[in-house]
């Protein structure tokens, strides 16, 4: 028995722990040499992405994997559960993380001077907590997980902007406690008519109890809690100021991969703690989700056009993106579902790059109103080539990841004979390219009175190397989106919606 | 320094009052495994003696029993203790925190169990009053914030 033998049936947990380690660590490892958290953050979060990508090959090779914490039986202990749908977003959560932590180090230097300890601390604890509201198969300990995620997010938004910052942070607290505590309630609901709290348990359980009025006030709690930690359009009025107020590092992360998570989790309360059927038909959850999402993806993208400062109008196009996700998992059948899906793995990579961009502009000139960016198309161009790429994966470009998942969704708007939802989709690319088109026109195409002296003058490397990958990725992805849609998302949506849930 | 700072009465209250709180603390963290109680219970109760002497004999005699760097070395150590711990039942053949497996006495896991949840239970206890205190400095001297590197 080699080393590695001994130590893979850990590596579900380790997903979990490792981070937690690392994060409490940082404090000790920035009191021996206040350089080196840096290092110890990217060589965290590099081991947690070899985990996670040796988890998901597991288990597309063998079959879903159970870890036992404790050594106790499921229903009674913790038990952790990976499937494709939450191997794939795991591994989604540490390679951003990775990116991001690579991309941190000249950003923090100048955004939250002498506080960069306490941040890496308190980003391995948020990736900690996404980790585990991803990893877990057991609904309190979901809600733990939630917690040290929403925490640690609002500990890094009130890093941001002086003033505004903690303003946005508090709202964000006062707004995502709401969600939490519906979360709650419906996870005391459904642990009051069940006696358990194990997820594959209750999906066995509900089913003879679906008539009863406490497990549909529970469905209700959960869909309008993750309705806000998700920023779905009319519950979303935390998210514009929370992204734009935190710092650029943590602006990529958070709007990379909290909502993501958030929408991972409306995925398996749906259709692994309840089952399809009484999502689809009983009570037509998934009906009333495709619409509130269409109604997002409008509304989002039209408020993105009235926006001047950067961070802003990416903020806004997230609604609208979050949109795109939850729409594609309300249509509820196969094509709709893969394309929902994919848009995880797609609006993570391009919006976390996107938020890297504004992040080394803000960083360069300082500037964040988007009607400044006159020339930066010759002051910085590699930069500026990565946001191209990223905005066009945005509009739907075909040869970028955000066409495939628009083309998903459009036949699976069509299969399900909802045409109006083609039209959104449609309509929705257009707006895209109006207010990204804006942002092209000054950066490429502006009149650069005031800075015709201007030299040339990149971001860091460190800051390009990251941005680069992720823009690269997208277009990857964009012309192979063979790998991820046959491996994981195929066998994943055919999991969830044919034999009611993930087994 | 207010008035009740300088009270003799309160002043000599405080000093013979804390060593038992701080005591009461330590039995509550080690009575967790076998009855109610626990580490973070236990946690509360000694952050908040400490928090109860600085308040009266003031926040610069507070920072010089627990200084805010041994503060944030003490709340990494008591988590690294309680990981370590759980580590340590994967590197002994046992499921993450699974005690029974660690072959301290190999006749009797129940026994071993007992022990390094009270083990855990020390280590929640280091972390959970460290941040305590060091959120009560943290909020109590506004100052410090630009002095920081």
């Amino acid at each position: 028995m080699t080393g590695f033998e001994l130590i893979a049936t850990h590596l579900p947990v380790l997903a979990v722990v490792l981070p937690l380690i690392a994060g409490f660590l940082t404090p000790i490892v920035g009191w021996i040499d206040r350089r080196l958290p840096w290092y110890w953050v990217i060589l965290a979060m590099f081991v947690v992405l070899l985990v996670t990508g040796n988890n998901l090959m597991t288990v597309i090779n063998s079959g879903t994997i159970h870890y036992k914490l404790g050594g106790w039986d499921p229903p009674y202990g913790i038990e952790y559960v990976i499937d494709l749908l939450n191997g794939f977003v795991c591994l989604i959560i540490a390679f951003i993380g990775l990116m991001v932590a690579i991309y941190s180090k000249e950003s923090l230097k100048r955004e939250v001077p002498g506080k960069t300890t306490p941040f890496y601390s308190v980003f391995l604890l948020l990736i900690t907590g996404l980790m585990g509201m991803t990893i877990t198969g057991d609904i309190f300990n979901f809600y733990v997980f939630l917690e040290i995620s929403s925490l640690t997010a609002y500990a890094l938004i009130a890093m941001g902007d002086r003033g505004d910052g903690v303003v946005a942070s508090f709202n964000y607290l006062i707004m995502g406690t709401v969600a939490a505590s519906f979360i709650l309630l419906g996870i005391g609901y459904l642990y009051a008519v069940t006696g358990s709290l194990n997820m594959a348990d209750l999906q066995d359980l509900l089913p003879s109890i679906y008539e009863s009025r406490v497990v549909l006030a529970a469905l209700a709690f959960f869909m309008v809690g993750f309705s806000i930690k998700v920023g779905l359009f009319p519950l979303h009025a935390w998210l514009p100021d929370a992204y734009t107020h935190a710092p650029s590092t943590a602006s990529a992360v958070i709007a990379g991969l909290m909502t993501k998570v958030g929408a991972y989790a409306m995925i398996r309360f749906m259709f692994s703690v309840f089952t399809p059927v009484f999502v689809i038909d009983m009570t037509r959850m998934a009906d009333i989700l495709a619409w509130a999402a269409a109604l997002a993806i409008v509304v989002g993208s039209v408020l993105a056009i009235a926006q001047s400062d950067i961070k802003r109008m990416l903020a806004y196009s997230s609604i609208s993106q979050i949109g795109y996700i939850l729409l594609g998992i309300g249509l509820v059948n196969m094509i709709g579902v893969q394309g929902g899906l994919l848009h995880i793995l797609n609006h993570a990579l391009m919006k976390c790059a996107l938020f890297l961009v504004a992040g080394a502009i803000f960083y360069r000139t300082g500037i964040r109103n988007l009607y400044q960016f006159q020339g930066l198309g010759k002051k910085m161009p590699v930069t500026m080539t990565v946001f191209l790429i990223a905005a066009l994966s945005m509009i739907g470009v075909p040869g970028t990841v955000g066409f495939t998942s628009k083309w998903y969704l459009a036949l699976g708007s069509i299969a399900a004979e909802h045409w109006i939802f083609v039209f959104i989709i449609l309509l929705s690319s257009l707006l895209n390219i109006v207010y990204f088109w804006r942002v092209f026109d000054n950066i490429w195409f502006g009149h650069p009175h005031e800075i015709e002296h201007l030299q040339r003058d990149e971001a860091p490397l460190s800051m390009l190397v990251p941005m680069v990958i992720l823009a690269a990725l997208c277009v990857f992805f964009g012309l192979f989106a063979y790998y991820p849609l046959h491996y994981v998302l195929e066998p994943l949506s055919e999991a969830l919606l044919g034999l009611g849930g993930v087994p | 320094m207010s008035r009740i700072q300088e009270s003799v009465i309160v002043r000599t209250v405080v000093r013979i009052m804390v060593p038992f709180i701080l005591l009461f603390a330590l039995y509550v963290i080690m009575h967790g495994a076998g009855g109610p109680g626990g580490g973070f219970q236990g946690g509360v109760i000694f952050g908040a003696g400490i928090i109860l002497y600085a308040m009266i004999y003031g926040i610069d005699a507070g920072k010089k029993k627990i200084s805010d760097a041994l503060d944030r070395i003490l709340a990494s150590t008591g988590l690294t203790i309680y990981a370590g711990t759980g580590l340590l039942c994967i590197i002994s053949g046992g499921m993450l925190l699974q005690y029974g497996a660690v072959p301290l006495l190999p006749d009797n896991p129940a026994e071993v169990s007992k022990y390094l949840i009270d083990f855990v239970e020390i280590g929640i206890g280091i972390t959970v009053s460290a941040v305590m205190i060091s959120l009560f400095f943290d909020v109590s001297s506004p100052e410090s914030e630009e002095a920081e590197e």
